[in-house]
């Protein structure tokens, strides 16, 4: 008796599992359109190359965010030490991306591991505060390593050699074809991880972390992996920048990055995965209207889209979509 | 060594008196406010504006720069934050960064991106011989306003009425309000302070800390290690935690200058590891 209600208990949460992770047509579509714009816009690969670039840094933030509820506001740590680490081994003669993508990731990984102990100690403030000084220490390193890593003058003369065969060209076509791939292949692991139960527990973490320890989730234990799993994804990312534009400079551990990829998944909207990617093209398109609009202050509308978002509710993109899905539906309307 | 202390001492005091209000509004009504630093930054730019472009003298300009960023402060707690206390942490996080390039932006626009200094008194930058310890003039006037105020605000908060009314709502906010006490208007006076002292802060600290438009990010992680690590239940803690920071990181500076950043989140990272909850009392949680 038991056993067998053991069993169907177990087949009805499969069920729902599949019914809850299964792709909706909408995200067939997205990453039609993603592909698509990769030939349409043959003019724009440098720009679309940096946006998938962003996009798989928010994609980092939003696992960590999203699906863990930890707030990071240092997490640029991690993107520049795998751009480093990917524009430092191309001077000692590694020049396989691939090699050096992997390297980056490791570094990061490393750093995540090794930083999540204190990271995800004591209150919220607690980690605003550690991830801001990670953050601030490795910056504060890599200026000093003048000798390793140019210093102010960033990383110079990186030599990435060809990416399967193929070379890196001026104008970006092949950069922005591995960068895109990358995130593809990185996304649908990241699908597969948040829709696990490993993912699911990391949602009950978020929403109620004492309640989840009592029904015997490890909290400690995931957070940790989740936290390292962020920091490698954004390596990756810092990686891809550093090999498809050939320089990496302080920029890329600079407070504005940590700041900037926080705004992005806000944008796109936290925990589902394609906040992030929809607030990176948003971000990106955004920033580069109002830096040639003004050039010095684009900051401060930055800065107005954050207290606007925050003051008028970070949820506007899934009220549009429930607008538009009320719109579109037949005799939806009242 | 003993001067060393003693300018480590005088800064300690001075951010002391640029965290504390960050200290009691995260301890009052669990907001991070990281935007805090730009009071201070807007009490700086007052002060500079004042006493070099109008001739206002130096220690009039002090209590100007308190005057105002206290009135900026109830502006902006009516106006903009207090849509924001009950909201999520990552809201306020979001706010505050999103509140901070804004008034970069603006006090670039208006001002300048450039380093600006105060011009001080000529009595104030003398350095004298005291007891073998050589002492700056105007260091030792942080210490002393400095001093002053932290005494002035321990005894506020523990003998007056607005003091008890303020630590009950510190205990806990539902309860204060049960008994009466109008916890809004106690929150709105302490902001008020708060931003006040920053602005006060910044104003006396332009000589020590520098002043342009990125202070408030520059300094942003001091005010959250002062505040993590002194902890929210007194202002005892906060004060012993600005002090350690102040000589760790003039210290660390001086004797070992190819570390001097790293000294402070060295001992950032130790705190943590042996009381992840602060040094003193509690962290708010909730």
């Amino acid at each position: 008796m038991t056993t067998q209600r053991i069993a169907t208990l177990r087949l009805q949460a499969v069920g729902l599992h599949d019914r809850l992770s299964a792709w909706h047509w909408s995200e067939y579509l997205f990453w039609v359109l993603v592909a698509a714009s990769y030939f349409l816009f043959p003019s724009r690969h440098l720009l679309m190359n940096e946006i998938a670039i962003l996009a798989l840094f928010s994609l980092s933030l939003d696992l960590i965010l999203g699906y863990a509820g930890v707030i990071s506001l240092g997490h640029a740590a991690f993107f520049g030490l795998g751009a480093y680490t990917a524009g430092i081994i191309t001077k000692f003669g590694v020049t396989d991306p691939l090699i050096g993508l992997g390297c980056a990731t490791l570094a990061a990984t490393a750093l995540g591991l090794a930083t999540s102990f204190l990271a995800l100690r004591g209150s919220d403030l607690t980690r605003l505060m550690v991830t801001l000084g990670v953050a601030l220490v490795l910056y504060e390193i890599a200026n000093r390593l003048g000798w390793l890593t140019g210093g102010a003058d960033g990383l110079q003369g990186m030599d990435v050699g060809p990416i399967l065969g193929f070379d890196f060209d001026i104008f970006g076509a092949v950069a922005n074809a591995y960068s895109l791939i990358v995130l593809f292949v990185l996304f649908l692991i990241a699908r597969r991880v948040v829709h696990s139960p490993f993912g699911w527990s990391l949602r009950a973490i978020r929403d109620n972390p004492l309640r989840a320890a009592a029904i015997g989730v490890p909290v400690r234990g995931r957070l940790v992996a989740v936290y390292t799993l962020g920091a490698a994804y954004a390596g990756v990312a810092g990686a891809l920048l550093a090999q498809t534009t050939q320089f990496a400079s302080l920029d890329v551990l600079a407070f504005h990055r940590s700041a900037d990829v926080l705004l992005m998944v806000t944008i796109g909207g936290v925990g589902y995965l394609y906040g992030g990617l929809i607030g990176a093209l948003v971000f990106k398109i955004m920033q580069d209207t109002l830096s040639n609009l003004t050039p010095q202050y684009w900051e401060f509308w930055i800065g107005l889209v954050l207290v606007v978002l925050v003051l008028g509710g970070r949820d506007w993109l899934e009220r549009l979509a429930a607008l538009v899905a009320r719109r579109t539906r037949p005799g939806a309307g009242r | 060594m003993l001067t060393n202390l003693f300018d480590g001492f005088a800064y300690g005091m001075l951010l002391f008196v640029l965290a504390c209000g960050l200290a009691v509004t995260l301890g009052l009504m669990n907001l991070v406010n990281l935007a805090h630093g730009a009071f201070a930054m807007a009490g700086g730019y007052v002060c500079m504006i004042l006493v070099n472009r109008h001739g206002v003298p130096f220690f009039a300009g002090l209590p100007i720069a308190f005057i105002v960023c206290a009135a900026l402060g109830v502006v902006a707690e009516r106006l903009l934050y207090t849509h924001i206390y009950r909201r999520s942490h990552l809201d306020q996080v979001l706010f505050c960064i999103g509140l901070i390039f804004m008034v970069d932006a603006v006090v670039d626009y208006f001002q300048g991106p450039q380093q600006q200094f105060i011009n001080i008194p000529d009595f104030l930058k003398d350095r004298f011989e005291f007891l073998g310890v050589s002492v700056g003039a105007y260091r030792l006037l942080i210490i002393g306003v400095c001093g002053l105020i932290a005494v002035s605000l321990q005894l506020v908060l523990t003998r007056t009425r607005f003091g008890s009314r303020l630590r009950a709502a510190v205990d806990d906010r539902r309860v204060a309000r049960g008994m009466g006490i109008n916890v809004d208007l106690v929150f709105m006076l302490t902001f008020a302070v708060g931003s006040g002292l920053a602005g006060l802060g910044g104003a006396l600290g332009a000589e020590i800390l520098g002043l342009d438009p990125t202070f408030p990010l520059k300094y942003m992680i001091y005010f959250l290690i002062v505040v993590t690590v002194g902890g929210t239940a007194s202002i005892t803690g906060p004060f012993l935690a600005s002090l350690l920071l102040g000589v760790a990181d003039v210290a660390g500076k001086y004797y070992i200058p190819d570390f001097g950043a790293f000294v402070i989140y060295t001992v950032m990272i130790l705190v943590l590891i042996w009381r992840p909850q602060g040094l003193f009392g509690r962290v708010a949680t909730r």
